[in-house]
């Protein structure tokens, strides 16, 4: 394991770009179409899974002596939910409005392989520090992706940004349909493996 | 019992509330696992059985032992705990029960857990206060919408494997795509039957 000799800084970083759930890795894709039509839902699901990743990962990392590796998986399960648990009901008690429409997102978060992807693959194996900077990295990772999908189709569905209005005339209701969630994650996906592909002259392709 | 009640339940939550379609859930086993047929139409029949009998499972705990003692708030982590208990538990059975099913569908009882679906079942179930019955009308009824969305996906994936595709679009962004065009074609089904 070689990770762990990053800074904390490159494991930041490996979150944001270079592992980037939704674009690299294609992994946690339910909420990056779910709750992505207006920029308020998107921001609060993605802070709420910064702050379920990085401290799964702390506390995962913590108790990984102690651990049995047979039960590990139970366990890490009983870690995500506890807290999922806890924002479930921060946000049902202070952002009531926004609960009403993304609750179910909220509590889909104890399912998401990208939380349990890295408490088994990086935390379960690194000491404190570099797991809690690496659930961070994940974390804004995911919180950018979300930040950009839906500040498309918000924009384009209904013309509006955080719901004031920015430009006029007919918007594309398409994009904030289902189908427009698709098709914004499609095309931003083939973007950056364009920009990847004539800029850095990686393979492009993500994951699958 | 009101049976029309729940075979519109059945239908509805397989066409018009398609869990992959409209409300965006197992996606990442949806593009997962939808590149062959082979194997969307196994992970469809497994899944289908994992979620009815966790619904049922889910139902009973919910009904008999968080009500009564209070303990609803608990209730993400109890689910999620009967699911992954269930999963695991039907994965050591049919090993030694059954070695051909099991290694036929076995690969795909360990996909389950991290699933949003078989998640969301049990907690949408909770939220709107179905009945026995019913909560397995929603159970079968999603998990044939999410067995159709697989086959359908998977059988145009396996056409595409000889299409030109832009470079930066093979893969996934494509089939994001597709999954788009598909869900718009779902949206035709809505107001089909008003609950």
């Amino acid at each position: 394991m070689s990770l762990h000799k990053k800074s904390s800084w490159e494991l930041i970083k490996n979150g944001m770009f270079g592992e980037n759930t939704i674009f690299r890795m294609a992994i946690s894709l339910c909420p990056s179409i779910a709750v992505t039509n207006g920029m308020k839902n998107g921001v609060a699901l993605g802070i709420s899974v910064m702050f379920v990743q990085t401290m799964v990962n702390f506390t995962v990392s913590l108790l990984r002596n102690f651990i049995h590796p047979k039960i590990r998986i139970p366990i890490f399960m009983l870690i995500i939910a506890g807290y999922v648990t806890i924002i479930d009901l921060l946000m049902a008690t202070y952002a009531r409005p926004i609960y009403k429409e993304i609750g179910l997102y909220i509590q889909i978060i104890v399912a998401f392989a990208s939380i349990f992807a890295r408490a088994e693959v990086f935390a379960n194996k690194n000491k404190v520090w570099p797991s809690v900077c690496d659930g961070f990295g994940m974390g804004v990772g995911f919180l950018m992706a979300m930040v950009v999908i839906s500040f498309f189709r918000e924009l384009l569905g209904r013309g509006e940004l955080f719901g004031y209005s920015l430009i006029s005339g007919n918007p594309l209701l398409i994009m904030v349909l289902p189908a427009g969630g698709f098709l914004a994650v499609g095309l931003l996906m083939g973007f950056f493996n364009w920009v990847d592909m004539k800029f850095y002259g990686g393979k492009g392709a993500s994951g699958v | 019992m009101d049976y029309v009640k729940l075979f519109e339940l059945i239908v509805s939550s397989a066409l018009i509330n398609n869990f992959v379609f409209t409300m965006f859930l197992g996606l990442c086993i949806f593009f997962g696992v939808s590149k062959k047929m082979e194997t969307a139409v196994g992970m469809s029949i497994t899944f289908l059985m994992v979620m009815v009998v966790s619904a049922a499972l889910s139902w009973v705990i919910y009904e008999f032992i968080m009500i009564p003692l209070d303990l609803t708030f608990l209730k993400i982590i109890i689910f999620i705990g009967i699911v992954a208990a269930f999963v695991q538990s039907a994965d050591t059975i049919m090993k030694k029960v059954s070695p051909a099913l099991y290694y036929k569908l076995g690969v795909y009882l360990a996909l389950i857990t991290t699933n949003c679906i078989i998640i969301a079942v049990p907690l949408h179930n909770a939220g709107e206060k179905y009945n026995f019955l019913e909560s397995i009308a929603f159970a079968l009824g999603s998990g044939i919408g999410f067995g159709l969305a697989l086959v359908i996906m998977a059988s145009i994936r396996e056409k595409l494997e000889v299409a030109d595709v832009p470079a930066p679009f093979r893969g996934l962004p494509i089939s994001f795509i597709i999954a788009g065009l598909i869900s718009l074609a779902f949206t035709g089904f809505s107001g089909l039957i008003t609950l």
